[in-house]
């Protein structure tokens, strides 16, 4: 299971890092999502992969996960998410201001450093 | 306890603010504020004034960050009383002097509230007792300093004046700071109190010389000492108030009281005598030889102020207990006639309209009673008997002859010293007779008269305190000069006398030599100013200051260059291959093997069947990316795996918590793709793409095997403690929620901060957003023909209620079973944002306000509010308390006030994530204003 999970983590940061070396805003974003989704897999299994023992104290459990991961995890949701948002904005305000979407606002260049 | 050292400080701090907005009120009320708080601060010193002279030290502590060594401690002792008597004296009369010179076009609330943080600034450096508090107000002199000089914006000179002062003396600071830790780390303690106990230890460490020459830096830079002399005179483009302040008895006062404070400790070595004497030496002769050809008054006076200055750092560095007794003393007489002087040359400067020498002359027959004054305060610069400064000028005489006789070369010293004592006699002569004599002004822009009696009254106090210090010393300076002086030296005080005529002697023949002298250069002054005037610009310490400055700046825009060529891929793939790099080194240096002894999992085939979909998920989105809107869709699918992920491996709040994220960023997405180009043009070049690819394969792998060695390693939590202490502690079965808003509520309240801050952000950045939407796809068709589906929008709204239930229902149970403020909120934020969707924005908006800004700010005023309480009951921030409620019908019912807190941030979120979506959609609307009137009327 572990090997999967690490799979898991590998694909989704790769195809985040391909997708922000682009050179277009809304791919960035969209690798940027990924890069998120990775990196809070990755904290998350920081507390190890266990099956069946959600960290909810109940008489008959036999034991729990590490909740505090979880924890952490659950803000980093939400806030990836605010900042997911913050930088569509950035975008579409500097595709208003610039009438393109590369990243450095220069129209008509090949995305060529 | 006793405070009110610390609210000597701070009520000046704070006066600032309260005299900044009392201006709105008029001009008068703050020139009346600043005084009032000057006074304030005085009545607040007063308590604890008594005790220096019976040679006590006050010390008043308060902890601030014990675990680094620092107090917010105060110490009040002889050195230190002096100086906030100066500070706070001269500041009153500073203030009332500049009630009158500021014009009506300045603005007189900013110019007392800087006056004001650099007075309390000030106080903070000389009543601090802890080295780095003394610090921090040293650096906000600095900064307020900076705000005074440049207080004229307007003007190119005041502007650079103000940045050279800061470069110098932030710099100096800097030094400071570093020989301060030193200094700490040498003593183990960064209290004076102990410090000032350790002078043979200290001198004795082998850090002591580059200690010593650290500090020294920070002193010899705020003091102007030669080579760091040259921004005073540029400091000069301030408002005259300010140079009489500053350079009298604050700003530059401060490198010197350094000096007095930690003489016990670093003076008595050879380094200290010829760092310091010989800076003070050669920073009084080159003071007093260019202040005698400046033709600007205000140039005349700063160069005097940095002779004067050599001559404190002189006394300080010959070492002696009688040298530093005299040197106190001058700083003292220094304060008071230069700051005098100062008033009158701004007098001058505001009755003729210029301050040029040669034009500003014969105004006796204008201003008697200004030339009187300011003729009592140049005497007193020159030291001419019966004037005060003519007593320190004589013990300062008597110190060099001491050393004269002691030591072979110490005539030189004796010799420079007269030749000192001639220019300034020479300067101080010429002040007077240039300004007041000398024929008739030339072309003044203005016709001088008077100034109000309220502009002399300042003077003539500092002027009546120079005469009466000058006649009758035993009566009124001698019990000051004597606490100051046990202040710096803490030690027994050697014998002085404080009389005018102490019998004939080498003192009183250098005293007659340069009166005698000065009259004769003075006398003889053309050919020396067109030496002068040969001389002028070499020796120019500005130049190498410029050439430095402009080399830095050089430097650092070549690296800038070179590093940032303005393109964002270029510093992403900068920053992956560093990332990728600092992670090789430290595997290959790590050592160990990458997988670790843990006990594995059994793999499962539905486990193995979502891994395999969630990679063809991923690497589908790779493909289709330049799809914008395909690929966004097939993405959608990637946060329901990762969410089934997360029940998979028993972490049910993250399920819920990422499957409502998921639609959020999804419909967010989609509504701005809508305005974005829906294609990405095939621009890299092939080699580019299988770079990046590259790049990207190294990097997944890197994250894969740090996976890996991670999830196969076994490991210690330290969470045993939150899953004992969940349900006795706080209440909760569910331990994510407890440590959400329990155990961890301050970070769940800065989490909550930043989404709140990400919200307003981008509100801001939406408003005045004017982007036209496309009304037709690429096929031609119209882009929503069919705005609101009937069928779609009536289901809607049935489901409203049912999922404001189901929200409601996760918020309650959110703090035993999974669910909470976060998910709720989430929750509700998709039930409402669906009737913007399916039914409209205009429809909603007439149903639902959408003023959300209170909504955030309520969630955060409840949540803070919440920890507060906890502090009212003597319990840490956000401790939360419980009890369990027996409700009729529902049953038992546990109420704990965590889930206020929950409340609070429940309510962030949906004002957070409803503030994005709806003004995001607000665009939507504005870009198609026909349909936006087709709903009105539907």
């Amino acid at each position: 299971m572990e090997v999967l999970m690490s799979l898991i983590v590998g694909v989704l940061t790769a195809c985040g890092v391909y997708l922000t070396l682009r050179g277009r805003t809304f791919t960035m974003v969209l690798g940027l999502t990924f890069l998120s989704y990775a990196v809070n897999l990755f904290l998350f299994a920081t507390g190890r992969l266990v099956v069946g023992q959600p960290p909810v104290i109940a008489a008959q459990m036999a034991g729990y996960t590490d909740p505090l991961p979880q924890a952490l995890v659950l803000t980093a949701i939400v806030i990836s998410f605010a900042m997911t948002a913050f930088i569509v904005m950035l975008a579409l305000k500097a595709y208003a201001e610039l009438g393109n979407d590369q990243v450095d606002g220069r129209a008509g260049q090949g995305g060529e450093p | 306890m006793n405070m009110n050292l610390l609210f000597v400080a701070l009520i000046p701090l704070m006066g600032a603010a309260l005299t900044a907005w009392v201006s709105r009120f008029g001009r008068m009320g703050s020139a009346w504020t600043a005084g009032g708080v000057t006074l304030l601060a005085l009545l607040c010193l007063l308590p604890s004034a008594a005790a220096p002279f019976d040679g006590e030290v006050i010390v008043q502590r308060w902890p601030w960050i014990p675990g680094a060594g620092l107090d917010l401690a105060f110490r009040l002792d002889g050195l230190g009383l002096l100086f906030a008597l100066m500070i706070l004296g001269i500041g009153l009369l500073v203030i009332l002097y500049a009630r009158y010179y500021l014009s009506e076009h300045d603005c007189m609330g900013r110019f007392y509230a800087y006056l004001l943080l650099f007075m309390g600034s000030m106080l903070g450096i000389v009543l601090a007792e802890n080295l780095i508090l003394l610090l921090i107000f040293w650096e906000m002199t600095s900064l307020s300093s900076f705000l005074l000089i440049s207080y004229w914006r307007g003007r190119e000179d005041a502007r650079t004046g103000a940045r050279m002062a800061l470069t110098v003396t932030g710099l100096g600071g800097l030094a400071m700071l570093g020989g301060f830790l030193l200094l700490g780390e040498i003593a183990g303690s960064y209290d004076l109190s102990v410090i000032l106990t350790m002078g043979d230890v200290i001198r004795a460490h082998p850090l002591y010389t580059p200690m010593l020459v650290l500090i020294l830096l920070g002193a010899f830079t705020k003091s102007a000492q030669f080579p760091f002399h040259f921004w005073l005179p540029h400091a000069m483009a301030a408002p005259t108030p300010v140079s009489a302040y500053l350079h009298s008895a604050t700003l530059v006062k401060a490198g010197v009281f350094l000096l007095a404070r930690l003489f016990p400790v670093l003076s008595g070595t050879p380094e200290w005598s010829w760092l310091v004497g010989g800076a003070g030496l050669t920073t009084l002769l080159i003071g007093a030889w260019f202040a005698l050809f400046k033709h600007d008054l205000k140039g005349l006076l700063a160069y005097s102020t940095i002779s004067h200055l050599g001559l404190i750092t002189l006394l300080f560095g010959i070492g002696t207990p009688l040298a530093a007794v005299a040197g106190v003393f001058h700083i003292i007489n220094h304060a008071t006639f230069k700051a005098s002087l100062f008033m009158a040359a701004g007098i001058i400067d505001h009755e003729c309209g210029t301050r040029d020498m040669r034009r500003v002359n014969g105004l006796w027959r204008f201003m008697p009673y200004t030339g009187t004054l300011a003729m009592v305060a140049a005497a007193s610069m020159a030291g001419v008997p019966l004037f005060n400064g003519f007593l320190s000028k004589e013990m300062f005489f008597a110190e060099t002859a001491t050393f004269f006789e002691e030591h072979a070369w110490g005539w030189l010293l004796a010799l420079a010293v007269v030749i000192a004592g001639m220019l300034a006699v020479a300067y101080s002569l010429r002040f007077i007779h240039d300004v007041f004599f000398n024929g008739e002004p030339v072309d003044l822009p203005r016709t001088p008269h008077e100034p109000p009696f309220w502009m002399k009254a300042p003077v003539a106090v500092l002027v009546a305190i120079c005469l009466l210090v000058g006649t009758l010393p035993a009566y009124t300076v001698a019990p000051l000069l004597q606490a100051a002086s046990a202040g710096v030296l803490q030690a027994p005080l050697p014998g002085y006398d404080l009389a005018i005529w102490h019998g004939l002697g080498l003192p009183v023949l250098m005293s007659i030599l340069a009166l005698t002298g000065g009259l004769l250069i003075y006398a003889a002054r053309r050919p020396l100013f067109a030496l002068a005037a040969r001389l002028e610009g070499r020796l120019d310490a500005r130049a190498i200051y410029d050439w430095a400055l402009g080399r830095t700046l050089d430097f650092a825009g070549a690296v800038t260059r070179r590093l940032d060529t303005g393109s964002l891929q270029r510093m992403l793939l900068f920053f992956m291959l560093s990332a990728l790099t600092l992670g090789a080194i430290g595997f290959i240096g790590g050592g160990s093997s990458l997988t670790g002894p843990r006990v594995l999992l059994p793999v499962d085939g539905v486990s193995i069947l979502i891994a395999l979909v969630l990679v063809a998920v991923a690497i589908g989105t790779l493909i289709l990316h330049r799809q914008r809107l395909t690929a966004l869709i097939v993405m959608g699918a990637l946060g329901l795996l990762i969410a089934l992920i997360f029940v998979k491996f028993s972490a049910p709040d993250l399920a819920l918590t990422q499957l409502t994220v998921e639609v959020v960023t999804i419909v967010l997405l989609l509504l701005a793709l809508y305005f974005l180009p829906q294609q990405s043009p095939a621009e890299s070049s092939r080699a580019r793409r299988i770079r990046d690819l590259g790049v990207a394969t190294l990097a997944g792998g890197g994250t894969a095997a740090l996976t890996w060695a991670i999830l196969s390693r076994p490991f210690d939590s330290i969470s045993g403690y939150f899953l004992a202490n969940s349900v006795p502690g706080g209440g909760g079965a569910n331990v994510v929620n407890v440590i959400l808003v329990d155990f961890r509520g301050f970070d769940t309240l800065g989490e909550i901060t930043v989404l709140a801050l990400a919200g307003l952000g981008i509100y801001a950045m939406l408003r005045e957003l004017r982007l036209p939407g496309p009304t037709h796809d690429d096929a031609g068709r119209p882009w929503n023909w069919d705005a609101h589906p009937t069928i779609m929008a009536a289901l809607a709204r049935l489901l409203l209620p049912l999922a404001l239930l189901v929200s409601v229902f996760i918020f309650l149970r959110g703090h035993n079973l999974p669910g909470g403020g976060f998910i709720a909120g989430l929750v509700t934020a998709v039930a409402l944002i669906m009737q913007y969707l399916t039914n409209g924005v205009e429809w909603t908006h007439r149903r639902l306000s959408h003023d959300l800004h209170p909504l955030i700010g309520w969630g955060l005023l409840i949540g803070t509010l919440t920890g507060l309480a906890s502090l009212i009951f003597g319990y840490p921030f956000l401790t939360s308390t419980f009890t369990h409620v027996h409700w009729p019908v529902v049953g038992e019912f546990e109420l704990a006030s965590a889930i206020a807190f929950d409340l609070g941030v429940y309510l962030v979120v949906v004002g957070a994530t409803l503030l994005i979506l709806v003004h995001l959609g607000l665009m939507h609307g504005a870009s198609h204003p026909k349909q936006g009137i087709q709903q009105e009327s539907r």
